[in-house]
């Protein structure tokens, strides 16, 4: 028997627009092995760690979870699972600092460990999947809360599930990563290439795609060559290829992999599977087949710890939850004062307001930039106009104006330079001689347009109850509602013609006594008293509602619990 | 003989439509343009512009009877907008202020069930009956503060929306630029 060869490693066929080259800051941490990062007392664990609607908590506070339980489930269709990473008991269920840019926190289910680790019961196997309805491996796959692990978030069961109108030829495998310093998936793919390879193919059966290309840049020959032995291992042999593509930024970027690889062009506002390729990183496809073929829910991920800021920068196995200063600490905690803790990479990772906040299942790096690594740009200068951003676009927008009218807050404008095809790649405010946060007002832009999206449907959601309202007034009385404010009229007189308005303010009146007295008698211990309001006619006051507020109304003496 | 009939029926057809559409009255130039008014308008119903809805605020500021500053809940971005479409100078809100979007929500302990702010609600978000206690549907909600006036016991009040992280907005570095200089 002669040793198996890798298969043959091939060229990219196409190349984006623009791009840069960066130094790449790997050998930090691509040298060492990856750890196991410490089991921590308590996990803050997010309720939100995908595209979609935030999962559901399904486990009380107090209640005994095991490793592997799910805790919260999936709140529709694009939504994801949560586990519980490892066993212990449930302490609360409560907002907390989670990644995010805004530095607000969101809700997290809290298990304190009990250091014990101890599984619960995990499903089957499901190694003959080929033979099973592939509908049985997508609810496998979703149960087991898979998300686009390489920062895209997206449930990666939807993802799975093609669309008729939208056969999958191809199916990418992304092992670029592109971003400076990360080197998580680089490790992956050397320690775990057959798990990459097995879940590679789960897809590629799922999809029925016809060819499965694998990109990797070409800074990572020793992932290439493993990969490589895997893949000749497998019998996708025949169908597989590896391509070793420039490290270019963002090389890694779906839609540009797919350029480089295919020589295909994503539509404007479309999406891969319109051209027929589906693209998944490298740590969702080994977290598919952990899915699949082991039973294991996505607990863990391969997290980078670099940076000049700390002292042993390298790669851990942390679960979903883990305090980011916690695998900090583990790796001999900040060798120096730093400017910035990104999680992410340099280019597109978000500044971490607070190191408590947890590692999710996208978290891949948890970067400490000294200030050296990280200079202080100083103010944003004005833009010259020189056009660099332009060059280095990877996506051939016109970054300038885009700046412009950004900045101007003409969100039609902005949509009409397809502000929504930008990638936030950050090519553009990296050339830009002027220092201008470019990307922060494309992202301000995006985010008011959702806004004013959101704003326009309630609108026309609220005109339309109230057009149902005047409509239905309109059948009852049989005649229009007359005009004038309803502010100024008793809205009593607007309602139910056939109660006698004097026998309803009696009733009204008897009623308030009622609720008086039951409340004296609740305010037994001397606290101030809610008084109803002054008079009999609810329509006394006329000035603004909130001026109209009883100021004796408003002690806590209510004795209810407010959702706030 | 089977011709005959068929052309005759395409044409009683033909002119029956005919006659449906046109039995449809057109819309005037100044209805379109209420109509595109009141897209502007954020359709919070409260009548604190002095109309009973804002569609009605719509028509009466294309027929020049209201001015373009009494909506509130809309601020300074309604008036600008109004302003441009109509060709208009903005000017400045005179009555009340913008606020930040709140819902209403009723105090179980102080509720009568009189059903005032049922009919005061000008979206239906309010449900119950006589005696029963009454909810608000926050999703319906539109923060247009009607309920408050109509209650008699006074027991309905306000919590602002705040913000989370799914509905944050990225901030804009103009701003940041403009308080630095």
């Amino acid at each position: 028997m002669h040793p198996p060869q890798p298969s043959p490693v091939q060229p990219p066929l196409g190349r984006f627009h623009g791009g840069i080259r960066l130094p790449d800051e790997k050998a930090l941490s691509n040298g060492r092995p990856v750890g196991p990062a410490p089991l921590p007392s308590v996990l803050t664990i997010p309720l939100r760690q995908h595209i979609g609607a935030p999962a559901r908590p399904i486990v009380g506070v107090g209640e005994r979870v095991l490793k592997g339980q799910t805790i919260a489930a999936p709140n529709g269709y694009v939504s994801a699972a949560v586990h519980a990473s490892s066993s212990g008991t449930v302490v609360a269920i409560e907002n907390r600092p989670i990644p995010h840019p805004s530095g607000l926190g969101g809700p997290c289910i809290l298990i304190e460990t009990d250091g014990e680790d101890a599984w619960a019961r995990l499903p089957e196997p499901l190694t003959h999947y080929e033979a099973l309805d592939p509908g049985l491996v997508r609810e496998r796959i979703r149960w087991a809360g898979v998300v686009g692990m390489g920062g895209g978030a997206f449930p990666t069961s939807v993802k799975l599930t093609p669309s008729p109108h939208n056969p999958v030829r191809t199916l990418i495998v992304n092992g670029t990563e592109c971003e400076p310093y990360i080197t998580c998936d680089d490790r992956l793919m050397r320690e775990r290439a057959d798990a990459v390879v097995a879940g590679a193919r789960i897809i590629f059966h799922l999809l029925g795609a016809e060819e499965c290309l694998i990109g990797i840049e070409h800074n990572k020959p020793e992932a290439i060559e493993s990969l490589g032995l895997a893949v000749a291992d497998s019998d996708l042999e025949d169908r597989t290829r590896i391509v070793a593509v420039p490290s270019i930024y963002p090389s890694g970027s779906e839609k540009q992999l797919i350029r480089m690889l295919k020589g295909l062009e994503v539509p404007s506002h479309g999406i891969p599977a319109q051209v027929g390729v589906v693209c998944q990183n490298v740590a969702t496809a080994a977290a598919v087949a952990d899915a699949v073929l082991e039973g294991k829910p996505s607990l863990s991920r391969y997290v980078t710890v670099t940076g000049r800021g700390i002292r042993t920068p390298q790669n851990l196995e942390a679960r979903v939850g883990t305090a980011a200063s916690e695998l900090i600490t583990h790796c001999g905690g900040y060798s120096r004062p730093i400017r910035r803790l990104v999680l992410g990479g340099p280019m597109m990772g978000m500044t971490l307001g607070s190191d408590q906040a947890p590692i999710t299942k996208t978290a891949g790096c948890l970067l400490a930039l000294t200030p050296e690594e990280a200079p202080d740009p100083g103010p944003a200068l004005a833009c010259i106009r020189c056009g660099d951003c332009a060059a280095v676009c990877p996506v051939s927008l016109l970054p300038q104006q885009l700046y412009w009218h950004a900045r101007a807050g003409d969100l039609d404008k902005v949509q009409d330079y397809n502000l929504f095809d930008c990638i936030e790649c950050g090519c553009c405010a990296h050339v830009c001689p002027s220092h201008i946060p470019l990307v922060q007002y494309y992202r301000h832009a995006k985010t008011e347009s959702w806004a004013r999206e959101q704003a326009r449907r309630q609108a026309e959601h609220a005109r339309n109850r109230y057009a149902a309202r005047l409509a239905r007034e309109h059948e009852r009385s049989g005649a229009p509602r007359e005009r004038g404010s309803p502010r100024e009229k008793p809205a009593a007189a607007a309602g139910n013609p056939t109660m006698d308005l004097a026998a309803m303010q009696a009733a009204i009146a008897a009623a308030r006594e009622r609720a008086a007295a039951k409340r004296a008698a609740r305010a037994g211990n001397g606290r101030a008293e809610a008084a109803p309001k002054a008079g009999t006619e609810p329509h006394e006051d006329r000035g603004h509602p909130a001026r109209t507020r009883n100021p004796g109304s408003e002690g806590p003496d209510h004795g209810t619990v407010r959702e706030d | 003989m089977l011709i005959a009939i068929a052309a005759v029926a395409g044409l009683a057809a033909l002119l029956g439509l005919l006659l449906g559409y046109s039995a449809i009255p057109g819309r005037t130039e100044s209805e379109r343009l209420a109509g595109r008014v009141e897209n502007l308008l954020p359709q919070t119903q409260c009548g604190q512009c002095g109309y009973p809805g804002c569609g009605s605020y719509a028509e009466a500021m294309v027929k020049e009877e209201a001015e373009i500053n009494r909506c509130p809940p809309g601020g300074e971005a309604v008036v600008r907008a109004l302003a441009r479409l109509l060709a208009k100078e903005p000017i400045p809100i005179e009555q009340g202020a913008w606020k930040p979007k709140a819902v209403a929500v009723i105090d179980a302990a102080d509720c009568i069930g009189c059903t005032l702010c049922l009919r005061a609600c000008p979206v239906d978000a309010i449900i119950g009956a006589a005696k029963q206690l009454h909810g608000i549907l926050a999703s319906e909600c539109t923060g247009c503060e009607l309920c408050l006036t109509a209650c008699p016991m006074d027991c309905i009040h306000m919590i602002s929306a705040g913000v989370e992280a799914a509905s944050w907005s990225w901030p804009s570095p103009e701003a940041a630029r403009l308080v630095a200089a």
